[in-house]
């Protein structure tokens, strides 16, 4: 018996407007709100709602048997509570289930993980905090951004009391080894790793409408054999993937819908093949070896390491100025701050800023709202440009009262 | 006296400086009883016409590929032409062709006659080439019409020398071109040869060479080799909107502002710039730099601001256009042109009026002019640094700069330039 183990990421960040030189000191509405309104409204269309419908039916007809996995960004919350409040309704359905898990991970979707130990901590505690609230269970099983894993992360992440988290099956770092299996944390062995299975992983999320592949089309038939066949041994198969998939990178009229209505029955008839959520994957079986990732990977791009966001002087010099306003912003300790200290963090402000187009350029253009690295990396400057003079400006104003 | 003019660009549609002062130049001109008739390549109806009479070069007809004698028109021949070009039809010809096809079923069109008009974009564009040699066809054709109708012939920059010679040779009239850049001041060592060429075609078939500054003088005659009898220095001058105070500015930093304004390629020395921002910064706080303006080194610029670790304090605003310019001026406390190469350079005299002290190269021909500014070598960093941190931090400096400088640059008028481009016309008559 193989376990598939579905799991999707949702993740809005919230989109800076165009903030100008002339802006600064004058106007401190850094978001474009119409942009993230009308984005959030159309992914909920097109995505968020369709596709939890679906998921209902299938676990309801399923009694049980499908199961799945989320991980929600805090901003993303915030949005639906914002400009989609029936989405993060239909959310709620789907936890009082039973068959669905939600993960911990940064509120902000960030990059804190490689910076700042204190920041990543209190970023994780209030993303479980946030979950606990609206789908009423805590996080057991962690996902870092955009599954950036190091040994050093997993070792954080065990002290912070989760027992499972999430990896890239990056060949760089598995060598040999199947991805199809549980793995521990090489400093912590208590903490156990699920790796995704790229290749299947993509086959959905990436290749399924692509007519040049010589797979298309894929149908259930097809897929449930691959997840089958001698070839992908092991125990467990991870079919991670951004949960914007159905109905937005894949559009409806791909029969994206259709292949997901039928895959669960396609796939519990094998009498071969299971579903579990994350953590049942993880407690289920025993962990066949440590994994051994020194460096920071991530499931990004062909190099699957985390030079999408940081790297290059723009992103390196973007990241260290944002950090360094950690100390004036705790000490600050103002709700206003703290809001635009999160958004201002989340992974895709650096993502746009990234210069590498080569194999991965397409999917960087499809997410960025800039024509240029350069222009996204001006206008976030200017944005944070700002928001130091105002958090200065407040801290002086403060110790002024206090003296 | 009446000139033919020929300009690549007029305002209000400028790319660059040429524009603004062949307004200013001509403004000045009617001012001093000379007619102007100024053909720019692409008229878009809404120049200021009131000094001047604005041909359209999109709107003549031109007879292309007339047989016309002449070693111009032999160099002529080396220029490609791309073959990709579209006829372009007049309204009538069009209303024509449509009414023929409703009643025949056939178009009329005729190949044989070779009369076409050629529409100009007037950019900086591809085929600039290729345009740059249609503009000369063009301009035979219009001295050909205006016959008798104009004394002097005058072309501004490389684009037009073409044009200007093409008028000579059908006119016999006078030639005098205006070198207001050279290839050197735009590409440094590394010319474009054939930009070169045309340069120094019309400054030779020209009978006067004026020249916006010493410094361009020296290179045309060092560089191009032209007889330094025939080359005349006429300095800039600068024409300011009437209501150049308009612009209400709410400062929203308290920081002080030192601007960078203008195309951020290899001449204009943006380089410098940040290395002295760097270097300002170090030592004090409370001071903000801003690169206004595109071109082809701003990536790299922005890279090494990020490198430098300034970004925070260095800020971008892009190409910035009508009141955003007086608006970014009016924001400034010092204005900084650490120019490489500059043949004149009009945005000094701008920020002057502005009540801005400014800090100008010694590669600058504007530096010939004025008194009243800091002038430093480009490549010394060191000094433009330190000349920056004085003009903050000393209220009584920046001062003295500002209302002396704002006397100094009141007192270059066009109408006095103008008096001299006219005594230039005289002396070849």
């Amino acid at each position: 018996m193989k376990t598939i183990c579905f799991y999707f990421q949702v993740h809005q960040p919230l989109r800076l407007k165009r903030y100008r030189f002339f802006n600064m000191g004058k106007d401190h509405n850094y978001l474009d709100d119409v942009t993230n309104r009308s984005i959030m409204q159309k992914v909920a269309t097109l995505c968020y709602l369709p596709m939890n419908e679906l998921l209902l039916r299938l676990i309801d007809e399923n009694r049980g048997a499908f199961r799945v996995t989320f991980s929600i960004t805090g901003l993303a919350i915030h949005q639906f509570r914002e400009y989609a409040p029936q989405v993060l309704e239909s959310f709620r359905k789907l936890a009082a289930t039973g068959c669905v898990e939600f993960l911990g991970e940064t509120y902000s979707h960030s990059l804190a993980s490689l910076v700042d130990e204190e920041e990543f901590r209190d970023q994780v505690i209030s993303h479980c905090d946030l979950i606990e609230k609206e789908f009423g269970v805590r996080p057991k099983a962690f996902r870092n951004t955009e599954l950036i894993y190091s040994d050093h992360i997993g070792e954080m992440v065990a002290q912070m009391g989760f027992r499972t988290m999430l990896a890239e099956g990056a060949k760089h770092v598995l060598g040999w080894k199947s991805p199809n299996f549980v793995y521990a944390n090489a400093l912590d062995q208590k903490l156990r790793l699920l790796l995704r299975n790229y290749k299947l992983s993509d086959d959905i999320a990436f290749r399924f409408s692509a007519q040049g592949w010589d797979q298309w089309p894929l149908t259930v038939d097809k897929y449930v054999s691959w997840l089958l066949s001698d070839d992908m041994s092991g125990e467990v198969i991870d079919l991670f993937m951004d949960y914007e998939t159905f109905g937005e990178h894949q559009s409806a009229s791909s029969g994206i819908f259709d292949f997901m209505r039928f895959l669960p029955q396609g796939i519990l008839k094998t009498k071969q093949l299971e579903f579990a959520t994350v953590s049942e994957a993880a407690a289920k079986y025993q962990p066949v070896a440590v994994l051994h990732s020194p460096h920071a990977m991530s499931w990004a791009d062909e190099e699957r390491d985390v030079t999408a966001w940081i790297g290059n002087e723009l992103q390196d010099e973007a990241f260290h100025k944002l950090y360094a306003l950690r100390q004036r912003i705790k000490q600050l300790n103002d709700p206003d701050f703290d809001y635009v200290w999160e958004f201002m963090q989340s992974s895709d402000h650096f993502y746009y800023m990234a210069t590498k187009w080569f194999s991965d350029g397409d999917v960087h253009n499809y997410f960025n709202p800039y024509d240029s690295a350069y222009e996204a990396f001006i206008n976030y400057m200017n944005v944070l440009s700002d928001f130091e003079i105002e958090v200065d400006k407040r801290i002086s104003q403060s110790t002024a009262q206090s003296a | 006296m009446r000139v033919l003019m020929f300009g690549w660009e007029f305002p209000p549609h400028i790319a660059g400086g040429l524009g603004t002062a062949c307004y200013g130049l001509t403004k000045g001109l009617a001012n001093q009883g000379v007619e102007v008739i100024f053909v720019v390549p692409h008229a878009y109806g809404d120049e200021d016409q009131r000094y001047v009479r604005v041909m359209n070069a999109s709107d003549v007809e031109a007879t292309f590929g007339e047989e016309i004698h002449g070693q111009m028109w032999e160099k002529l021949t080396f220029i490609h032409i791309d073959s990709n070009m579209v006829p372009y039809i007049s309204p009538e010809e069009f209303a024509s062709e449509s009414v023929s096809y409703q009643k025949t079923g056939e178009f009329l069109y005729r190949r044989d006659t070779w009369k076409e008009r050629y529409d100009f974009s007037g950019k900086y564009g591809a085929n600039l080439m290729e345009e740059v040699a249609r503009y000369a066809i063009v301009a035979a054709q219009v001295a050909r019409d205006l016959e008798g109708r104009f004394d002097v012939i005058h072309a501004h920059d490389w684009l037009t020398y073409y044009a200007g010679i093409a008028a000579k040779q059908v006119s016999g009239k006078p030639l005098v071109v205006h070198m207001h850049a050279t290839e050197f001041d735009r590409s440094g060592e590394s010319v474009n040869q054939s930009v070169y060429n045309i340069e120094r075609a019309g400054m030779e078939a020209a009978d006067r060479v004026i020249a916006v500054s010493n410094l361009t003088r020296s290179i045309v005659i060092d560089k191009y080799g032209i007889t330094p009898q025939k080359v005349v220095t006429v300095h800039n001058a600068v024409q300011f909107a009437p209501s150049g105070e308009g612009v209400e500015v709410e400062r929203g930093v308290k920081d002080k502002i030192v601007t960078f304004l203008g195309r951020i390629t290899y001449q204009k020395g943006p380089d410098y710039f940040v290395e002295a921002a760097a270097k300002v910064l170090k030592r004090t706080p409370g001071v903000r730099f801003v690169m206004a303006g595109s071109g082809d080194m701003m990536n790299h610029v922005i890279r090494r601001v990020a490198s430098l670790g300034i970004a925070d304090r260095f800020h971008f605003t892009g190409f910035l256009k009508g009141d955003d310019v007086q608006r970014m001026f009016a924001m400034s406390d010092v204005y900084v042109m650490p120019s490489v190469s500059e043949p004149f350079g009009i945005s000094p005299l701008e920020a002057m009026r502005s009540n801005v002290p400014v800090i100008i190269s010694k590669q600058s021909g504007v530096a010939e002019v004025l008194d009243y500014a800091v002038k430093v070598d480009y490549w010394d960093v060191d000094a433009l640094a330190d000349a920056i941190y004085a003009l903050i931090n000393y209220p009584a400096l920046s001062q003295m700069f500002a209302s002396k400088g704002l006397e100094e640059v009141t007192a270059l008028r066009w109408d006095d330039a103008a008096a001299e481009v006219k005594d230039v016309y005289q002396s070849c008559l």
